[in-house]
């Protein structure tokens, strides 16, 4: 049962925006309560532009520093432009933390595949704050990110850090490379067959456009990785959050309270059903 | 450092899995080891295509021209992986450039050798066939997620 007040925003603050790439931007929020509530890698908050609307987005920052919000957000729709205008100092509403996150539990003593498209890598940060926190409670730690191009890439300055570091594999792909790029070109499944893990003990995180997640489960399936231990980051249209409304129903599930983060095993009967 | 034959080498590259001795001894008979230097093409587009190559060591970059504009990379290769599919059909001509992005070490196979094979023993070629299949198939899923533009803005 949800506390009354799940579908009334507090008011937050935005505290600090930076630009990712040309759409994306990251912002930095901060909200009275925010400390108590904490989240989960993989969780998302319902953010409002008052007199614009409200959208659901990722949390993409630290789970471990609770009092600051991290948000990573494409403007691609009125209410996506207007969060992304926001100045410092500006008021916003939030709601959340919501949904399910990734099984950080059952990755633990195991190889952990993350596998990030796009604006994927986005969700999976949290993830990967968590795990390197907890380095020595896991196998291998290896992420695989795709992105359209260099200009593309999200939290460059964060990957150039983590690609020193030796006790995480970081390999990187672009669809579309200009001329003096000397790294990998080819979409984000081709990576899986290279990558290094124990199929028999792995845990894959996968999150990015619905057809790259469908090609990296085909990818992690080849290398002899089981559905159980493949999970996705899906994305409906979530407006209630809390599994009231219906309208991010997917089969049986309410992606916005059983998800976003499923299994793939439970989903592989609807994944890729244009009438769901 | 261990120094293995071109017969183990090929036998224990990952495309050539469960190919039977006897076959793999013909696969042999076509190749032969070769060293490309950093910025070395493998193969020039428009030029016959009269190999392949096995990958052992390094990255390769498969990249088209077009006038005005600076080579483009369309996919990069690695150890491990085929280089070059056009020797197979008609009229054995590269469509693209392959260089190497850094040393690399790779195994040639004489194209013209090895189809006079696959048409004297069917069962070779077969198993040839169901090696490069599933590699064209593979490119043909990965092109069309390239393709796709799936990191763009939703319509």
């Amino acid at each position: 049962m949800h506390a009354p007040d799940a579908m009334l925003p507090r008011i937050a603050r935005i505290r600090r925006r930076r630009r990712e790439s040309a759409q994306v931007w990251t912002l930095d929020i901060e909200a009275d309560g925010t400390e108590a509530s904490g989240f989960a890698p993989g969780q998302f908050n319902m953010l409002t532009v008052f007199g614009v609307g409200e959208v659901p987005i990722s949390l993409s920052g630290d789970p471990a520093r609770g009092t600051q919000l991290v948000h990573t957000i494409r403007a691609v729709g009125p209410v996506s432009e207007a969060l992304v205008q926001l100045k410092p100092g500006k008021e916003l509403g939030l709601r959340g933390p919501f949904g399910v996150g990734w099984p950080m539990a059952e990755a633990a003593g195991r190889d952990v595949l993350l596998v990030a498209g796009g604006l994927g890598l986005a969700p999976l940060r949290p993830a990967l704050y968590r795990l390197l926190a907890g380095r020595h409670r896991f196998g291998r730690v290896r992420l695989l990110y795709g992105a359209r191009g260099p200009e593309d890439m999200l939290f460059r300055r964060e990957l150039a850090s983590w690609q020193r570091r030796a006790d995480i594999d970081i390999e990187i792909t672009v669809d579309h490379a200009p001329s003096g790029w000397t790294g990998h070109v080819g979409v984000v499944p081709t990576l899986i067959e290279h990558a290094a893990f124990d199929p028999g003990n792995s845990i894959a995180l996968v999150c990015g456009p619905e057809i790259m997640m469908r090609f990296a489960i085909d990818a992690l399936r080849r290398a002899g990785m089981a559905d159980a231990a493949i999970y996705l980051s899906t994305e409906r249209n979530m407006k209630c959050a809390i599994g009231q409304c219906g309208h991010c129903q997917f089969g049986p599930t309410f992606v916005c309270r059983d998800g976003p983060v499923f299994r793939y095993d439970r989903l592989r009967t609807f994944l890729g059903l244009k009438e769901i | 450092m261990k120094i293995r034959s071109l017969e183990q080498i090929v036998a224990e590259h990952r495309f050539f899995t469960g190919l039977g001795d006897e076959h793999c001894k013909l696969v042999c008979g076509c190749a032969r080891n070769m060293l490309f230097e950093p910025g070395e093409y493998l193969f020039r587009e428009g030029a016959l295509a009269d190999r392949f190559f096995l990958l052992r060591h390094g990255r390769v970059a498969l990249e088209l021209t077009a006038p005005g504009r600076k080579a483009m990379t369309f996919r990069t290769l690695r150890e491990g992986e085929i280089v070059g599919v056009s020797w197979l059909i008609p009229p054995y001509r590269w469509t693209y450039d392959a260089r190497a992005l850094e040393q690399v070490r790779a195994v040639a196979m004489d194209a013209e050798c090895l189809r006079q094979k696959c048409d004297a023993d069917h069962h070779f070629g077969y198993e040839m066939m169901k090696r490069f299949v599933p590699l064209l198939v593979e490119w043909l899923h990965a092109t069309q997620l390239q393709i796709l533009d799936v990191y763009g803005t939703p319509a």
